[in-house]
């Protein structure tokens, strides 16, 4: 690889230094606060705060509530998670046979990722709302069959499809990608050696997407516990009764409604380490067994 | 053990038409080489006949049974890719016997089955191994592997050795012969090496820009090229192409410069007039006096074979060459004269590019 070498540090340094404010201003600076926080009893206020040390962890972690949203983000995880990459990988599997038209539903099927988090939460909101469109007519023939607004696993379902809908398209594109860079000669070898189209699928394809698989595992996974917040504001802002009170949407509630920045501050860090804590695992043991030369 | 018989196959793209209507008929237990330059349609007519590529028009049958709407698992076809094709993630064992557990072969079997074949090509110390961990002559190996244990009716190469280097090419080319020899399937290989050709085939199959050419022995395309592209592809080195016009006064091709070169008198008679384009191979050809053979050149330069030595000359800015074991390293410039024997011209129309025989008619296309 060719590398630019610069006569003068400091035009090195201009050309670095817009990007490192940036990530400075926006996750250095903010984390280090947060850290800060965590340990402290911040006043809503201002005006001061107080040295508390752990209390605000001890606190958090004896509290049924935070349990509680913990174990949705988990489910809400593993759910947009499987949901967007089975998708995906469906889809890609049929863009992939190069059927007729596939160019036109390749372009369409990558769009949704240039869409906004919150633009997709009122899609959704208004294509699930229970007394419009189809859903209405649904409840007038079965009543209360569908009410996110009262009813939270109802709730939970809509968040879910709506984030999956979200994570479709980058999926999509990289199991795609994948499937592209599968010699064809290998799915015709198979073809010769007799195996039909779902056989040469199961026994060539998929195995040879496994290192695209647990990369879109990683990515997935971390964003579903911190980029769900855009779809839970519009579409539930984290009820009924906490039903959907994602963690990363709790942190926003406790800090910014209920003032308890300190409170806040300590579920960010705790956010942070697991996302750091699963990609490392990830990476580290999971993904090291799926290469192949 | 089948026939393959091809009748006025086409294949296009869209509106490019990339095989003209193929007629070719393959004899069961055969060994058929499709020879062409890269672009030709060789792959294409090979890959049809595998049935991963449609056929546009026309009919392919296989043991007597039209296969144009089959899928090439029904086709009983076994085929060796150019890159191999080995499934990466399968260990050579699995490979090799992919197609048998497809099939639905029990365990047991199957892994006899497997060591068999694997041995009879020389890998059953490999067998647990990755395609990764390989060389590339096993890696070959364990292609060839995979299609002998289907016992097909058919084998196809696609260009199977242009992979590898030129020794390891060799060696598998001899090992291919082999197991044909054992097998006795019918095959068809495609290749665009004329060595490959000419050593493998029974009988070579000459394609040019999605047409043939010329189907024959390697010793009737060696022997009686029936074009002038046939006559340029094989042999090596290259034939000699000079232009001219057949004069009946003087029972001789008139070459652009002046000189007579003696033909069959009939066939002067028949076609006078006639713009020809002679050949004569480097190897049919010997060095003598300026101004007592043939024709006269200036030489060019001289390229050492061990054996014997080619002598690059020119004609009118024509290059020629001469393929001798007396060998002459002389100045550039130098005049020497070349005898080119009556039996060594081959004669092809000069707009048709059609071969030319003493009968006075254009062979046209095939001879079987």
């Amino acid at each position: 690889m060719r590398r630019a070498y610069f006569k003068n540090n400091w035009i090195a340094a201009l050309v670095v230094a817009p990007q490192l404010l940036i990530i400075f201003i926006f996750f250095y600076w903010p984390s280090s606060q947060a850290l800060y926080w965590a340990f402290t009893l911040e006043q809503p206020w201002g005006g001061g705060n107080e040295w508390v040390g752990l209390e605000n962890f001890i606190f958090l972690l004896s509290d049924d509530r935070y349990w509680h949203s913990v174990r949705i983000s988990v489910i809400y995880a593993l759910a947009t998670t499987a949901l967007a990459m089975g998708m995906a990988l469906i889809l890609a599997l049929f863009a992939d046979r190069q059927l007729r038209g596939y160019k036109s539903f390749r372009i369409g099927l990558i769009w949704p990722y240039a869409v906004a988090a919150p633009a997709i939460g009122l899609a959704f909101r208004f294509i699930f709302n229970p007394s419009a469109g189809v859903a209405s007519y649904l409840n007038y023939a079965f009543p209360d069959l569908w009410n996110p607004v009262m009813n939270g696993s109802h709730a939970m379902t809509m968040v879910i499809i709506a984030g999956a809908w979200k994570q479709v398209s980058y999926s999509f594109i990289f199991f795609l990608a994948g499937l592209q860079a599968i010699p064809r000669s290998l799915t015709e070898a198979a073809a010769m050696d007799g195996a039909r189209p779902l056989r040469r699928m199961l026994d060539v394809q998929l195995p040879l997407l496994t290192p695209t698989f647990f990369f879109l595992l990683v990515i997935n996974i971390t964003d579903s516990f911190t980029d769900s917040f855009g779809i839970v504001d519009t579409m539930t802002s984290g009820g009924p009764a906490r039903a959907t009170n994602l963690m990363v949407y709790k942190i926003y509630e406790d800090g910014f409604r209920g003032l308890d920045y300190s409170g806040a501050a300590a579920q960010s860090i705790i956010l942070m380490v697991l996302v750091i804590a699963l990609t490392f695992i990830q990476f580290r043991y999971i993904e090291r067994r799926v290469h192949y030369t | 053990m089948a026939d393959i018989s091809i009748r006025e196959v086409r294949k296009s793209y869209g509106n490019d038409e990339v095989v003209h209507g193929v007629n070719l008929e393959i004899e069961s237990g055969e060994f058929v080489v499709i020879l062409g330059p890269s672009g030709c349609g060789k792959s294409t007519l090979l890959r049809m006949i595998a049935g991963l590529e449609d056929i546009s028009s026309g009919e392919i049958a296989i043991a007597d049974k039209v296969v144009n709407a089959l899928e090439p698992r029904e086709r009983g076809c076994a085929m060796v890719f150019q890159n191999y094709a080995l499934y990466p993630h399968m260990s050579v064992a699995d490979n090799i016997g992919y197609a048998l557990k497809v099939a639905g072969m029990p365990k047991a079997e199957r892994a006899e089955k497997v060591r068999q074949v694997a041995s009879s090509v020389g890998l059953e110390e490999f067998l647990d191994r990755r395609p990764g961990a390989l060389s590339g002559g096993q890696r070959q190996r364990v292609a060839m592997a995979r299609a002998i244990i289907r016992e097909p009716q058919v084998f196809l190469f696609d260009e199977p050795l242009s992979n590898l280097d030129a020794k390891l090419r060799v060696q598998m080319r001899h090992e291919i012969r082999r197991i044909h020899n054992r097998v006795r399937a019918t095959s068809v290989f495609v290749t665009h090496d004329q060595h490959e050709g000419m050593t493998l085939a029974d009988r070579m199959v000459i394609m040019n820009k999605g047409t043939i050419d010329q189907v024959g022995t390697p010793e009737q395309v060696y022997n009686a090229p029936a074009t002038a592209y046939v006559a340029g592809f094989i042999g090596s080195p290259a034939m000699n192409f000079l232009g001219g016009q057949l004069s009946a006064r003087h029972g001789a091709v008139m070459l652009e410069n002046g000189a007579m070169l003696p033909v069959d008198a009939r066939l002067a008679q028949a076609m006078d007039g006639q713009l020809v384009q002679i050949g004569v191979r480097p190897e049919a050809l010997t060095l003598c006096q300026p101004g007592t053979g043939s024709l006269t050149a200036t030489f060019e330069f001289y390229e050492e074979l061990g054996s014997e030595g080619l002598h690059h000359l020119k004609i009118e800015d024509v290059p020629f060459s001469v393929l001798s074991e007396t060998k002459m390293r002389l100045e550039e410039g130098t005049e020497i004269g070349v005898i080119i024997p009556q039996e060594a011209l081959h004669i092809f129309g000069a707009e048709t590019g059609r071969r030319i025989d003493t009968a006075g008619t254009a062979r046209i296309g095939v001879m079987a």
